[in-house]
């Protein structure tokens, strides 16, 4: 038993191992391909990425990351396939900023409150694919694909001068949060870290613990491994599609709020989009781990920082991108190789022992 | 290891049956023979000709050729386009193709209707799609695993009538089953396989089943006879006038359960005969919640259930080995544990209040691996790398474990060893004397016959006969499972009467 443990142990470090040595390689043939020297680039990397204005930079980056993550994650842990999840934390964060910017309260119901807004708004529009999907059969990805097109619409039309937004200069935003919805900082130096990184670990410990340690996570991982057994078992498919998609909403809700109470304290033009792509790209790299996504998190933040350094040294610009892309598959791949050996090597060896109990068994019947 | 020393030669033209117990290493043997696993050591010869298998492909180029327990069908396509699918390059995929089936299916009696979609074709023919398949690429040698498991008897006749057929035109065919009482039919020469090792080659005519279960498992043949009867006079489970329509492929609307009455007392076994897709399945799943029904009444220790969810129904203390096992009760790529809490997940040991107790359902699972004999090297492996008999094992221990009330036995001992067969009878028994009542499905008529105290047999969503298990016998319940025979079925001693009413479809 403690050697399969063990064998288990192996397994799951080889994975990622397999995966980052692949990438590298990769990336090295790709940047010599273009005529640079790939290890003066990690070179670059390492001491551009470890500086400390660099690490608060990766650690402010990484934290929407790593909420957007877990929004995807929930849905892929039940086989459903979020890719709403930018619509929803934009649209989420766009009435946030609204509300927020309207109410003058004090902090402790001020920031509650706007968070709660952006939770709900998110659930509501994701809940909206979910019931699409339970009521008419409208796969999530097309209806959550749409979704996000009809929400940046809606931010669209409201976020106009008159409407529900101000003009300041060449900017269109809402109106600015007051002082009391500012959410606190790490001070460190030379720039603060956002407060809200500790929220986003909450958010991930509350993931790990709902998923593994409850009778709902349970449920929702058992649809997710097979929906015939687990409706069998006794869970009610349909509940739990639209559960876990006002679920994943309502986490894409706070993936906005970093930069919403923390960097803008409003929702403009400029306000950070895409973020809900990056999350699916990171839960794929983190494998719906809440740790293995926090890593991915944060390798997804260096890179983008170090890329941009990169550049001023000759490299070409799109290297970060071909990284990121080329890492994702490799750990995808590697992951599919190494689960599949995995569940190979199992099996072998449970027929193995058996053989070796029965074996013992009949040489005891023989003595006997 | 999961074979060691196996000695095994078979003839070309002859049927060659492989018994043993599950778990015993016909499968790893199987899958050596057709190159999906490789041998440590050892040799295979083809003609005389040493062989090594990369792959299936390897197999296939050499002409052998395996029909899997669980048919590989695509369901939404038609018989040839199943046929081709793969094998695009032999004979192309229209007219050549449907030429080539017609000619296989005419040399072997296979009977086949190339345009007819799989899903509308009953098991035995889906079989017969099967074989044509692996035919049709050229298989010289047919590796057929359990092909009888899902078949009636008159099913089975047809099925060995092919086989001879196929052997008549020179083909080897290597035969796995369980039933002996077939296999010393068809067979002309038999393996026997016992933990991972050749123990004995045998001709039918020089041995007999017991001889045969004898060597399998090295101790008796067991039987499913109870003959004490525990049936009470309190009902358990009533159904009465259940209506159920489902909406086929087409889209039209077919009535699967017709006016399905039948009420199963504390203490009794009620066996539903029926060839399967006629009805039971959804009998079963609408008495499981997994279905609603569209009028009629589902009574469970005088507590009405017609409409409640599967999950209060399963607290109610309804126990469920289903048909399919890697379908509804387990998670193939989860361990042991988790495996033990599915289903049960709102019930001790395995939560207390809204969260699991990991610990205490570790320490059940543990429990039942020891019970019930579940042979695994510890309850964190995977369900997938246990075999399915043993798989079977935990499924049974884990809806014994909570002591229901109702349990519905769908075709429990499928698939399971000899061993492991007797052991859920008798613990089916023992919970009967407890007070269980049992609603049994099998396609293994003797088990139906020998455990149940009320048999009724489906057909077309009805309940259009019984019988008395005391007396029937396996061939009369066949034929009133193919429509030939309703109402209350009586033992005849003259087999020339009713017996050729079975070629009624």
């Amino acid at each position: 038993m403690k050697k399969l443990d063990k064998n288990k142990l192996i397994l799951a470090v080889a994975a990622p191992l397999l995966a980052i040595v692949a990438a590298l390689v990769i990336t090295s043939v790709i940047i010599a391909a273009t005529g640079k020297d790939p290890l003066h680039a990690y070179q670059v990397m390492v001491d551009f990425g470890s500086k400390s204005d660099s690490q608060v930079w990766i650690i402010n980056k990484a934290t929407p990351y790593y909420l957007s993550a877990l929004a995807v994650a929930i849905g892929f842990r039940m086989n459903l396939f979020n890719i709403g999840v930018d619509g929803q934390y934009r649209i989420a964060a766009f009435f946030a900023a609204v509300v927020g910017g309207s109410l003058t309260l004090p902090g402790f119901v001020q920031i509650p409150l706007v968070i709660l807004v952006a939770m709900v708004v998110g659930a509501i529009w994701a809940g909206i694919a979910g019931l699409l999907k339970t009521t008419r059969g409208v796969s999530e990805v097309i209806s959550t694909i749409m979704l996000n097109s009809i929400g940046a619409s809606v931010i669209g039309y409201f976020l106009q001068d008159g409407r529900l937004a101000i003009k300041e200069g060449n900017l269109i935003h809402t109106p600015y949060l007051p002082d009391s919805a500012h959410f606190f900082e790490i001070p460190t130096t030379p720039k603060p870290v956002y407060g809200f990184v500790i929220v986003a670990a909450l958010a991930g410990l509350v993931y790990w613990f709902v998923l593994s340690r409850t009778r709902f996570g349970f449920d929702l991982r058992t649809v997710g491994r097979s929906e015939s057994a687990a409706q069998a078992g006794g869970v009610s498919v349909k509940r739990m599609v639209v559960t876990s998609m006002v679920l994943s909403g309502a986490v894409a809700g706070l993936v906005g709020m970093p930069t919403l109470l923390g960097v803008s304290y409003n929702y403009g033009t400029d306000f950070p989009a895409g973020i809900g792509f990056t999350g699916i790209a990171i839960a794929l790299l983190g494998r719906n781990h809440p740790i293995g996504m926090a890593l991915g998190a944060l390798l997804w933040g260096f890179l983008e920082r170090t890329g941009t350094q990169l550049e001023f040294e000759g490299y070409a610009q799109e290297i970060v991108g071909v990284i990121q892309g080329v890492i994702v598959l490799c750990v995808v791949i590697a992951y599919e190789i190494v689960r599949r050996y995995g569940l190979r090597t199992q099996q072998r060896k449970v027929g193995e022992e058996l053989a070796a109990q029965a074996r013992k068994s009949d040489k005891a019947e023989v003595t006997a | 290891m999961a074979n060691h020393d196996i000695d095994i030669t078979v003839r070309r033209g002859t049927v060659h049956a492989l018994v043993g117990e599950n778990g015993a290493g016909k499968s790893t043997l199987m899958k050596i023979l057709y190159g999906m696993q490789k041998p440590d050591e050892g040799t295979i010869e083809t003609d005389g000709e040493q062989v090594s298998f990369a792959g299936p492909g390897d197999a296939i180029a050499r002409g052998i050729g395996m029909v899997h327990q669980h048919f590989m069908l695509a369901d939404n396509l038609t018989v040839l386009e199943n046929v081709v699918l793969g094998g695009e390059k032999l004979h192309g995929i229209g007219n050549r193709a449907r030429a080539r089936i017609k000619e296989i299916s005419d040399a072997y009696g296979l009977g086949a209707r190339p345009d007819v979609l799989v899903e509308d074709l009953g098991v035995a023919d889906r079989q017969r799609v099967e074989i044509l398949k692996v035919l049709y690429r050229g298989a010289r040698t047919l590796i057929l695993d359990e092909p009888t498991a899902v078949l009636v008897p008159q099913e089975v006749d047809a099925l060995f009538d092919n086989l001879r057929e196929l052997k008549a035109e020179g083909l080897t065919v290597i035969f796995i089953s369980h039933k002996l009482g077939e296999v010393l039919s068809v067979a002309d020469d038999i393996t026997v396989i016992r933990r991972g090792t050749t123990v004995a080659s045998v001709v039918p005519s020089e041995t007999s089943p017991k001889q045969l279960a004898e060597l399998m498992v090295g101790s008796e043949l067991p039987s499913p006879e109870t003959r004490e009867s525990t049936v009470t006079t309190t009902p358990m489970l009533t159904v009465d006038g259940l209506r159920l329509s489902a909406v086929d492929s087409d889209g039209a609307v077919r009535t699967v359960l017709d006016d399905i009455a039948l009420t199963i007392h504390k203490g009794e076994v009620l066996g539903l005969a029926g060839v399967e897709g006629n009805g039971q399945a959804e009998l079963v799943e609408a008495i499981m919640g997994m279905r609603d029904p569209d009028g009629g009444t589902v009574t469970l220790d005088g507590a009405d259930i017609t409409h409640a969810p599967t999950r209060a129904r399963r607290e109610a203390g309804v126990g469920y080995i289903p048909e399919d096992r890697h379908r509804h009760a387990l998670l193939l790529e989860a361990p042991l544990w988790e495996n033990r809490i599915l289903g049960h997940v709102t019930e001790a040991p395995n939560s207390k209040g809204a969260l699991l107790d990991l610990k205490a359902a570790r320490a059940d699972t543990e429990r039942i691996v020891a019970d019930y004999d579940v042979r695994t090297p510890g309850i964190e492996v995977t369900a997938a790398s246990l075999s399915g008999g043993n798989q079977q094992k935990l499924i049974v221990g884990r809806e014994m474990s909570h002591r229901p009330k109702l349990l519905i036995a769908a075709h429990p001992t499928r698939g399971v060893d000899v061993g492991a067969q007797a052991q859920i009878w008798d613990q089916i028994r023992e919970a009967r004397h407890e007070g269980l009542a049992v609603l049994l499905i099998s396609a293994d008529l003797d088990e139906l016959i020998g455990l149940s105290d009320t048999l009724r047999v489906m057909y077309r969503g009805r309940l259009v006969a019984d019988a008395d298990p005391a007396t029937i016998t396996p061939e009369e319940l066949g034929s009133a499972m193919t429509g030939a025979a309703t109402g209350h079925l009586e033992h005849v001693d003259d087999d020339a009467h009713g017996a050729d009413g079975g070629e009624g479809e």
